[in-house]
């Protein structure tokens, strides 16, 4: 879902990058001196997950679990998802670099808003932490989609068809995610609860 | 970091420690990269971005990158995009090109269009790792905090950068001892929560390895602020790749307007 240079248009582009400048600003002031090797670490972590395949029917997608990067990270999540773009581009390739901060939007934005909602009811724990966690694993990617296809829309209309086929497309990635979400939040609230709060308590 | 893709890289990015390139300071490829990134995607004219593609293809040489590797994985970006690609020139209204089967018509305005994207997307993705990706992450963090890049931003991708290759091992020795109980990924809800539960593993895992990396650099006298050792300097090579990159990007620009103004 990554958006390449010189396909949006320049008030798509600056918008995007001005947004996700703001989104890290206010991720980077939640993490004080004693988060940072959590952040860190948990970036990593993320990063690697979105290196992991995993088969859907007879192809396989990458994740991207930014809805669980929410639910762990909260507003952390949008320099934690940067740096992995960041890393992507400069050395696999993969996306642009003018639109780092329209790609950064387009996946942090939706994990936070995941976190924020979703964050709550997972952080009481119990049987249904999962199947919140799966809804917003979901939802996170579905919101991507939108984003991806709303950039490409601004920047000219005939880029709808392309837009709505990304979105069919990441249906089944969607169903996916969810369940993978929901697998791993089940796990984390009951082997440690602690890891929803990682960007809580003392500072 | 290359070395993340594989083996066969870690050959790569030994050898291209004798590149031309790698003599620039850090600061210098990185500006060079970003302003060619902004050239050519305010570039539209055709004949423009396929120069602009030649010369990122003309530093591919001095990179120390192999060139088949390079290349390739350029092209895998290309199957990211090829949606838009196929779709483009279907959809953009415009003089009729030619007539396809189920009454689609290609325009003529489609295929510039993606012709454009593809030669300003190809083009900056390689000057990017022919430029910054030939770099040591490390050192590439360096030079951001360098060039200004707030210093928590910075701390955050060099945590990242080295704790990466650690997760990855953590990750692969999990995927062994699933293989070894005859775990195979396929297709089906039994796979999908196995991987799930590896991911909520991982991200457990690694919690509890920034608890003792905390306590271990409090321990150390850690206040927040990592000390960047390095000593980055400016030569005269930086200001002579300057100015003739500079004198480039210039000339692409004058030609671009030339050219849109003619059209």
């Amino acid at each position: 879902m990554h958006i390449v240079d010189g396909a949006l248009s320049n008030p798509v582009v600056i918008t995007g990058a001005v947004a996700a400048a703001g989104g890290i600003a206010l991720g980077l002031r939640q993490m004080t001196m004693e988060r940072i090797p959590a952040a860190g670490v948990l970036s990593a972590a993320f990063f690697v997950a979105s290196l992991i395949h995993v088969p859907i029917g007879p192809s396989s997608v990458h994740l991207i679990l930014n809805g669980l990067a929410g639910l762990v990270l909260g507003w952390a999540a949008f320099p934690a998802l940067f740096v992995g773009l960041l890393l992507q581009v400069v050395f696999f390739g993969f996306g642009g670099f003018t639109v780092l901060g329209v790609n950064t939007f387009n996946i942090a934005m939706p994990a936070v808003l995941v976190g924020l909602i979703f964050g709550p009811m997972i952080r009481r724990g119990g049987p249904d932490a999962a199947l919140w966690g799966g809804i917003g694993g979901a939802l996170a990617i579905a919101l991507t989609t939108v984003f991806v296809a709303f950039a490409l829309r601004l920047s000219g209309a005939q880029f709808l068809p392309a837009a709505q086929l990304v979105f069919l497309a990441h249906i089944p990635v969607m169903v996916v995610e969810g369940l993978l979400s929901a697998a791993a939040v089940g796990l984390a609230v009951r082997v440690k609860p602690d890891l929803f709060r990682a960007m809580e308590g003392a500072a | 970091m290359a070395h993340l893709l594989s083996e066969a890289d870690r050959t790569l990015a030994r050898t291209a420690r004798h590149a031309a390139l790698r003599g620039l300071d850090p600061r210098t490829r990185i500006i060079a990269a970003a302003a060619f990134a902004v050239v050519v995607v305010a570039l539209s004219s055709l004949p423009a971005l396929a120069v602009a593609l030649g010369l990122a293809l003309a530093l591919l040489p001095f990179s120390g990158l192999a060139p088949a590797v390079t290349l390739k994985r350029m092209a895998m970006m290309d199957g990211f995009i090829i949606v838009m690609l196929v779709t483009l020139p279907v959809t953009t209204p415009g003089t009729l090109l030619a007539d396809l089967p189920f009454g689609l018509v290609a325009t003529r305005e489609g295929l510039r269009l993606t012709a454009e994207i593809a030669l300003s997307a190809n083009a900056v993705i390689l000057a990017l790792m022919v430029l910054v990706g030939t770099m040591d992450a490390v050192v590439l963090c360096h030079a951001l905090a360098r060039l200004g890049a707030p210093l928590r931003l910075v701390h955050l991708l060099l945590f990242t950068v080295r704790y990466i290759e650690v997760l990855r091992a953590e990750y692969r020795r999990a995927r062994q001892a699933m293989r070894a109980r005859a775990f195979r990924p396929r297709s089906n809800l039994h796979s999908w929560r196995s991987v799930g539960h590896l991911v909520g593993m991982l991200l457990v895992r690694a919690l509890e390895r920034s608890e003792r990396i905390l306590q271990a650099m409090k321990c150390r006298g850690f206040t927040g602020q990592i000390p960047l050792l390095d000593d980055l300097r400016w030569q005269r090579c930086d200001l002579a790749f300057g100015l003739g990159w500079g004198a480039c990007l210039l000339a692409l620009t004058l030609w671009e307007i030339t050219l849109v103004h003619a059209a």
